[in-house]
């Protein structure tokens, strides 16, 4: 791996939940404008790797660089300034405010209003369906369009690298496709994409790198188009 | 069919009865006509009450055949069609009159509206904005309460002096119960706050150095006004004392306008909706940037500081204070200020504030049955109207599903 280009470094990762060792030494590094992947079980660490990352569930050991700057000892609102952005997993929008609310939630740590409007128009360009229900509140919306409505919200702080976490959780398969199609879009605008996913093998197709996780550690990582084509993988995760 | 819903009713009533019957006093002694009596009032009201209720739920089921907007909300929109400002111009007019008109008694129960319209407005940071459930608010009453007395006593200072110190003690206590309990929510977070309460009002109980334990403090100077008059010595500064009901009416009436006004203000700003993120998913709130640990704190702190206020006035109106007055009841009675009027509704919370206050004092000739009173009101509200008087345009349509938009599937 080229170091200059890695946008996102993780080395030897520890987190614990109370007693629980969640992660046992993940070191990963996403290079700049990439898609990177990691796949995974369920309580493999995935999501948990993902919060770590934002600060929210601070690793008690180990060093995460992004741009160069460690970010492991920042709180989550201090990661998102430096131009981090995450989904949460399973939707998690605010139910009782507004499409246009919540994107606006999304900017919350903007001053730049003009630049916050063009973001907007951008979002609602990649998700039209989020612009005939902008007044509509979130709870109210289906899971396809509230899972739009997070990605456009993590968008809306206008990220160098987003972190998602299960896009395709509980939607149908055509939506997933959907999905998929704008993350691609999303990162072909220069946003470099790190996902986190039970669907591998979507995951894979669109990713550059890959990696698996296994019980708190990263057990595999190559590139996505190698791992597909890996036996292991193929038989844990693709199911062939 | 009707026959049928009656029995039901009866029995339920009976079974009421049955279990309120220890609660009104039973004399197992002697058999007293008049108590027998009373309990068989009781049986009476409950029965009706449910009549009631069932006959307006039967009414509702028609409804939906027939929308017909309930009877709150066509008043809402006939004083909607008025430019907002006569709306509030006449409000403020009546209130400004009211002390003209009405005696002592009306004058004080007013007050004690107009206090409660501060604490409700208070305890709606906090559990309307943030959604943090605060069982123990009324120990923020009595800070600030203490601490204008104790400051007054011991070092004489003036309701004005020692108000900005009481905002302070007040938010520091605000922050001492927010810190801890930052990770909790819920339930969890309603026992540490009402065991706060509890440790707050039982310091002073006991605290007899300090506090005077349950005698309490008296002799606090009422709060003064100063203006300037020239006499015989050249130009000075009189102090002219708000002694009398009036005087205190529109001063509270003022703190009440101001702390309507910055409520307002922060539901609107950028800290507001920061509170709302964290009440609707506070995950989502930290991964959109909003730092919510002083966040939280700061709900707490504003929530403490108008609380401290309003306590300050308490004890410089009545010139007394005893930790008796910030019972756990006190908290209870705010929280059902805020929930009646709807939860995070400013126009709620005020309609609300006097609703629950004055309500027992209408009922006072009904002796007995004065509480019984005040909960059947509190039910049939909860039953007929659970998201407020005046619900916030949001729980509106979260809890009548039939007025929102629905998504074309």
């Amino acid at each position: 791996m080229v170091k200059a280009q890695a946008i996102l470094e993780l080395t030897d990762i520890h987190t614990y939940y109370g007693n629980i060792h969640a992660l046992k030494g993940v070191s990963c590094s996403i290079s700049k404008g990439e898609i990177a992947c990691l796949i995974g079980a369920n309580g493999a660490g995935k999501s948990t790797t993902l919060m770590t990352i934002f600060g929210v569930q601070p690793a008690t050991q180990g060093e995460i660089l992004f741009k160069g700057t460690p970010i492991q000892k920042l709180r989550p609102e201090k990661v998102a300034a430096l131009g981090v952005s995450q989904t949460p997993e399973g939707r998690q929008i605010f139910p009782r405010m507004s499409t246009f609310e919540n994107l606006e939630m999304g900017a919350f740590l903007r001053k730049d209003k003009a630049e916050v409007q063009q973001d907007l128009d951008w979002v609602f360009s990649l998700f039209p369906r989020l612009k005939d229900r902008m007044k509509q509140l979130g709870g109210t919306l289906s899971g396809g369009e509230q899972q739009m409505l997070a990605i456009g919200r993590a968008l809306m702080s206008r990220p160098e690298l987003l972190l998602l976490d299960e896009p395709s959780l509980g939607l149908a398969p055509k939506l997933v496709e959907k999905i998929f199609e704008t993350i691609l879009e999303i990162n072909k605008s220069g946003v470099t994409i790190f996902l986190v996913e039970q669907n591998a093998h979507m995951a894979l197709t669109v990713s550059g790198t890959g990696y698996v996780m296994e019980t708190g550690r990263i057990v595999l990582s190559d590139k996505a188009s190698a791992l597909l084509a890996n036996e292991q993988v193929q038989k844990a995760y693709l199911g062939e | 069919m009707i026959q049928q819903e009656l029995k039901k009713l009866v029995v339920y009533a009976f079974f009421l009865a049955v279990l309120l019957i220890p609660m009104l006093g039973f004399k197992s002694t002697t058999f007293e006509p008049g108590r027998a009596f009373k309990t068989l009032g009781v049986f009476l009201a409950i029965l009706v009450l449910n009549i009631i209720v069932k006959a307006i739920r039967s009414r509702k089921k028609e409804d939906v055949q027939t929308p017909k907007k309930p009877w709150v909300e066509s008043i809402a929109e006939r004083i909607d069609r008025y430019p907002k400002i006569y709306t509030i111009g006449g409000l403020l007019a009546v209130a400004a009159v009211f002390p003209l008109f009405a005696d002592n008694y009306m004058i004080d129960v007013g007050i004690t509206c107009l206090i409660y319209v501060c604490l409700g407005l208070g305890l709606n940071i906090v559990v309307g904005l943030c959604g943090l459930l605060d069982l123990g608010y009324i120990a923020f009453y009595a800070v600030g309460a203490y601490t204008y007395s104790l400051l007054n006593l011991t070092f004489g200072l003036s309701f004005w002096s020692a108000l900005p110190i009481g905002i302070v003690l007040g938010m520091m206590a605000g922050c001492i119960i927010g810190y801890p309990t930052l990770k909790m929510r819920g339930d969890y977070l309603a026992i540490v706050t009402l065991g706060f309460g509890e440790i707050v009002r039982l310091v002073l109980n006991n605290w007899d150095s300090l506090t005077a334990g349950p005698n309490g403090l008296f002799g606090m100077k009422r709060p003064a006004l100063y203006y300037p008059s020239f006499g015989e010595d050249g130009f000075a500064w009189a102090t002219y004392y708000l002694k009398s009901l009036p005087s205190l009416y529109y001063f509270i009436l003022i703190i009440a306008i101001l702390t309507i006004i910055g409520v307002r203000r922060l539901d609107n700003s950028r800290i507001g909706r920061a509170w709302i993120a964290i009440r609707e998913d506070e995950v989502a709130a930290e991964l959109s940037g909003v730092p919510t640990t002083w966040i939280k704190l700061l709900a707490y702190a504003l929530g403490a500081a108008f609380a401290s206020v309003a306590g300050a006035f308490f004890a410089a109106k009545l010139s007394y204070t005893n930790p008796n007055f910030f019972l756990f009841m006190e908290s209870c009675i705010v929280l059902c200020i805020v929930v009646l009027g709807g939860v995070g509704s400013i126009p709620g919370i005020v309609v609300a504030a006097f609703v629950l206050i004055a309500a027992p004092e209408v009922f006072r000739g009904l002796e007995n049955y004065r509480m019984l009173a005040f909960g059947g009101i509190m039910t049939t509200m909860m039953i007929i109207k659970p998201e407020g008087l005046i619900p916030a345009t949001r729980s509106r349509r979260e809890l009548h599903e039939d007025l929102a938009p629905k998504p074309k599937e």
